[in-house]
């Protein structure tokens, strides 16, 4: 993958907070001083994580998936937060379920339909048990940069993305 | 049979409705069901009703639709996934 696209500084670890907003703001406000999105994306991924919740319970681990409109992005990266305290997401497609995140993924996109490669793999990631729960107990940006781009560039079909 | 359309959902309409749709697209080919994919934002799918068979969708759907609606969430985490193929293939074969 892209090494720019997740950069040691998007990954943030020991991540604390009382809701699921502050660990967006936390988040968010990490990206913005980076330069990666604008300052717009923070309230607009908290308004969408409260319209269309992105929590997903994976059977061990739960995770979250928070992102918004291209708009407020500068240039794509996947930010990457190991919370401290499990913190609750409501769930993607239902109305009031929530789910103990521990790990959020953090997407700013800067195209429509053009992540495909990227995305597809990240679910495999989600998708599998023990790589998240490697991901939730490192505790160096640099080795979960380094986890990551294992899974990114090798594991899936297709050659290395782009 | 006719070609059916399926609305691919999700609230952005650039990120899990990616992954969905490429999903979709592979189980069809799979089955040799000819369909027609329209990715969108779960707020455009009112727009794009006319002529649609199918919304799968990631996101809550909170509106009634002339046509079934099956929650996608599946593709993603990958439990429950052969349940909700089964399904979606049984509304294309309708």
């Amino acid at each position: 993958m892209n090494m720019d696209m997740m950069d040691e500084a998007f990954i943030l670890i020991g991540v604390e907070g009382e809701s699921k907003e502050d660990i967006l703001t936390r988040m968010a406000e990490n990206l913005v001083k980076l330069g990666v999105v604008k300052e717009s994306y923070i309230a607009a991924v908290i308004e969408r994580e409260q319209a269309y919740p992105t929590g997903l319970p994976t059977g061990g681990c739960s995770v979250a998936i928070p992102h918004t409109d291209i708009e407020h992005v500068n240039r794509k990266a996947i930010s990457i937060g190991v919370l401290k305290q499990p913190v609750r997401f409501g769930i993607m497609g239902e109305e009031e379920e929530t789910t103990p995140v521990e790990l959020v993924f953090m997407l700013a996109m800067d195209q429509k339909h053009s992540q495909l490669k990227l995305l597809t793999r990240l679910m495999q990631v989600i998708q599998d048990q023990s790589m998240l729960r490697a991901l939730s107990k490192e505790t160096s940006p640099a080795s979960i940069k380094e986890l990551m781009n294992t899974v990114l560039q090798f594991e899936a079909q297709g050659g290395p993305l782009t | 049979m006719t070609k059916k359309t399926i609305l691919v959902a999700c609230g952005a309409g650039i990120a899990t409705s990616t992954v969905v749709n490429e999903a979709l697209k592979n189980l069809c080919k799979e089955h040799k069901i000819d369909v027609n994919l329209i990715q969108c934002k779960i707020t455009e799918v009112s727009s794009l009703a006319d002529g649609a068979d199918l919304l799968v969708s990631t996101t809550i759907a909170n509106k009634e639709y002339p046509f079934p609606v099956i929650n996608a969430r599946a593709f993603l985490t990958g439990i429950g996934i052969e349940e909700v193929k089964q399904r979606i293939l049984a509304e294309l074969v309708k």
